[in-house]
C-alpha cells in the first residue's frame, strides 16, 4: 500500500470536517474521491499533504509515518499536489514556474548561491533539465518560454501538473484537475493521467466530472459530511444506494456527463 | 535574440561601471561627489530591502532600524571605544544580522499586513532605544567624529575620493551578491514564496526557514549600509534610524522597481538627486513628490526597471508572435 490513512479526521470548532476516514491507495493506480460540495474532499487532501494538521488518525506513505509532517516535508517524502485554482505565477514563463519544483531534491544553500559554487551551478542545471522533462511529459514543452498568464486554462493545468512532477513524487494528488476546461480538453487531461500511471506514478484525484472519474479510477471513495459513505470500483459505486441518495440531495452536482 | 540581449546587458553594465569609476576624476565639486556617495549607500540599503520585499514579498518596516544598528555599531565602537573602523564594520554586519535573525523568529510568525505592523513596531523600538540611551548612544545629541577607515595596505582613505571608491566597491559587491542570489535556487525559493506561499509549500519549500533567511540577509545588508553611512557622514543622530528613513528606502525601491537587480540603484540615484534638485522648494518638495509617486505606482507598478523590462519583452515578443499565427490573446493585447 502506497498511501494509507487510518481514522483520519479534523475538527473545526466542533464541526467534523473530515471524520475518521480509512483510505488506501495502491501503487500504480488511480484513486478518486467524490462527494457533494463541502463533503470534505479538499480538506482530506489538505490533511494528507500536511497543509492541515489532523486532530485524529494517521497518514502513512510507503509505511513512513507522515501524519504530523509540515507540508514541505511531505513533498520530500514523495507526495505532490495541485490546487483547485491554478495559482501559478502568471507573469513568469512556464519553465520558471516549474524549475522551483525540483528545488526540494537539491541541497545548495545560500553560500553556494553567493559564491556561485560548482554545486550551485550543477543543481541549477539539474532543476532546469528536470523542469523541461516534466513540461515535455505533460506535453507543453513548446510553451516553456511563454508567460503563463497568456496561456489557455488547459495549458496552465498541465503546467501545474508539471510542477508537481518536478518534485519527483511517488504519489500526486490532483484537486479538480479538469475544472474549467471543456470536454475535449478533459479527454486530453485524462490521457495525461493515464500516461502518468503508465510511468509508475500513483494518482489520487478529487473531481466533479463523473465521466472522468468513471473512466479513470481504479477505486472511488465517496465522502459526505466528512464521512466515508462508500468505497469501491466505479461499477459498484454507481449502483450504491447511499451514494445515489447523497447526490440526490445536491442535484446540481455531477450530472453533467455521467 | 536572448543571447544578444545578454551581451547588450553586459556591455551596459561595463559602461555604467566605467562611468562610476571615472566620476571622481571629472567631478571637482565635493558636494556633488558626496551626494553620489550617499546615493550609493542608500542603494545598498535598498538592495537589502529588495531581498525581503522585492524577491520574497515580505514588507518590512524595520529596515531603518537595522540600518541604524549598523551605523551605531560603527559609531559607538570607533568613537567611544577607539576601535578601528574595519572590525567595527564587520561587527556592524554581524550585529545587524544576528539581531535580524532573532527578531525574525518572532516577526515572521505574523503575515502580510501584520508583519508590516510588527516590524514597524520593531523599527520604532530600535529608534527609541538609540534616542533614549544617552550614555551609550549620545541620545539626541548624537555621536560626533566617526573616523574615516584606516588604510588598507597601499590604499589610504584621506579624502572623499578614496572613500568614494570604497563605497563603490561595497555597492558592486552588494549587487554581485544580490545577482548571485537572484539567479540561484535560493532566489527561486524566495520568488516562489512571493508568488504564492501555498504553492511554494506544495513545491517542498520550507517557507518559514526561507523567509527567515531572506530577513537575515536583508538586515545584514542594512547593517553594512549603516556602517558605511557612519564613516561617510562622520556624525550620527537618532533621526536617521527613525521610521521615515524606512519609507525613504521603500521609495527608492518603488521608483526603481521591486524584485529587479537594477531597481534599487536606479531608484536610490534618481530619488536622491531629484530630492536634492527640489531642495529649493524645501518642505513643498514632498507635495510635488507625493503625486509623482502615486502616478508611478498606478502606471508603473514595477518601477522604472519594470518599465524597461516590459519594453524589452515587447520588442522580443513581436517577431515570434507573427511566426506562430494562431494564439490566445495575451493580457497586454486585450488591454
Amino acid at each position: 500500500m502506497l498511501l494509507k490513512t487510518e481514522g483520519l479526521g479534523i475538527t473545526f470548532g466542533g464541526l467534523k470536517a473530515v471524520d475518521a476516514v480509512d483510505f488506501e491507495v495502491e501503487r500504480g493506480t488511480v484513486a478518486a474521491i467524490i462527494g457533494p460540495n463541502g463533503a470534505g474532499k479538499s480538506t482530506f487532501f489538505n490533511l494528507v499533504s500536511g497543509f492541515y494538521r489532523p486532530t485524529s488518525g494517521h497518514v502513512t506513505l510507503e509505511d513512513e509515518e507522515i501524519t504530523n509532517l509540515p507540508a514541505h516535508r511531505t513533498v520530500r517524502s514523495g507526495m505532490a499536489r495541485t490546487f483547485q485554482t491554478t495559482n501559478l505565477f502568471k507573469e513568469s514563463s512556464a519553465l520558471d514556474n516549474v524549475i522551483v519544483g525540483h528545488r526540494v531534491r537539491t541541497r545548495s544553500n545560500i553560500f553556494d548561491a553567493i559564491f556561485r559554487t560548482p554545486r550551485s551551478r550543477r543543481e541549477n542545471r539539474q532543476c532546469r533539465d528536470r523542469a523541461m522533462e516534466a513540461l515535455s511529459f505533460v506535453g507543453v514543452d513548446h510553451l516553456a518560454d511563454r508567460t503563463v498568464g497568456s496561456l489557455p486554462q488547459e495549458a496552465q493545468k498541465r503546467i501545474s501538473i508539471a510542477l508537481a512532477l518536478a518534485t519527483d513524487p511517488k504519489i500526486v494528488l490532483l484537486d479538480e484537475p479538469a475544472a474549467g476546461v471543456n470536454n475535449e480538453e478533459t479527454q486530453g487531461l485524462m490521457d495525461l493521467i493515464r500516461k502518468m500511471v503508465e510511468h509508475d506514478y500513483t494518482v489520487c484525484l478529487v473531481e466533479h466530472k463523473m465521466g472522468m472519474i468513471m473512466g479513470l479510477a481504479d477505486k472511488i471513495m465517496v465522502l459526505n459530511y466528512g464521512q466515508k459513505i462508500a468505497e469501491g470500483p466505479p461499477e459498484e459505486i454507481q449502483a450504491d444506494e447511499s451514494v445515489i441518495e447523497a447526490y440526490l440531495g445536491a442535484e446540481e452536482e455531477g450530472e453533467e456527463d455521467a | 535574440m536572448q543571447v544578444l540581449s545578454r551581451h547588450w546587458r553586459k556591455l551596459a553594465l561595463a559602461v555604467v561601471l566605467l562611468v562610476a569609476l571615472l566620476i571622481p576624476l571629472f567631478i571637482d565639486n565635493q558636494y556633488l561627489l558626496g551626494l553620489i556617495m550617499l546615493a550609493y549607500i542608500w542603494a545598498i540599503a535598498a538592495y537589502g530591502l529588495n531581498v525581503l520585499l522585492g524577491y520574497t514579498g515580505q514588507l518590512t518596516l524595520a529596515h531603518a532600524g537595522f540600518f541604524g544598528i549598523g551605523a551605531y555599531t560603527v559609531g559607538i565602537l570607533t568613537v567611544n571605544y577607539g576601535f578601528p573602523f574595519w572590525p567595527s564594520l564587520l561587527l556592524a554586519v554581524v550585529f545587524a544580522s544576528v539581531l535580524g535573525f532573532l527578531i525574525g523568529i518572532f516577526a515572521l510568525r505574523t503575515q502580510n499586513e501584520y508583519f508590516a505592523i510588527f516590524t514597524l513596531g520593531v523599527g520604532f523600538v530600535i529608534f527609541l532605544v538609540i534616542e533614549r540611551w544617552e550614555s551609550f548612544t549620545g541620545g539626541s545629541l548624537g555621536l560626533i567624529g566617526v573616523p574615516y577607515p584606516e588604510g588598507l595596505g597601499p590604499i589610504q582613505f584621506e579624502g572623499p575620493e578614496q572613500l568614494y571608491y570604497l563605497i563603490l566597491a561595497f555597492l558592486v559587491l552588494t549587487i554581485y551578491v544580490a545577482a548571485s542570489i537572484a539567479h540561484s535556487l535560493v532566489g527561486r525559493s524566495f520568488i516562489a514564496i512571493r508568488n504564492s506561499p501555498d504553492l511554494a509549500m506544495a513545491a517542498g519549500i520550507n517557507v518559514g526557514r526561507t523567509k527567515q533567511l531572506a530577513f537575515t540577509i536583508s538586515t545584514a545588508i542594512a547593517g553594512l549600509s549603516g556602517g558605511l553611512y557612519a564613516t561617510y557622514i562622520g556624525f550620527l543622530g537618532p533621526a536617521i534610524v527613525n521610521v521615515p528613513t524606512t519609507f525613504e528606502i521603500l521609495l527608492y525601491l518603488l521608483v526603481g522597481g521591486m524584485g529587479s537587480l537594477s531597481g534599487p540603484l536606479i531608484g536610490a540615484f534618481l530619488v536622491t538627486t531629484i530630492f536634492e534638485y527640489f531642495q529649493q522648494f524645501e518642505a513643498y518638495r514632498l507635495v510635488i513628490f507625493g503625486p509623482v509617486v502615486i502616478l508611478l505606482i498606478i502606471f508603473f507598478p514595477r518601477g522604472l526597471a519594470g518599465l524597461w523590462g516590459e519594453l524589452e519583452a515587447r520588442v522580443r515578443r513581436s517577431p515570434e508572435k507573427e511566426a506562430e499565427g494562431r494564439e490566445e490573446p495575451s493580457r497586454e493585447e486585450v488591454r
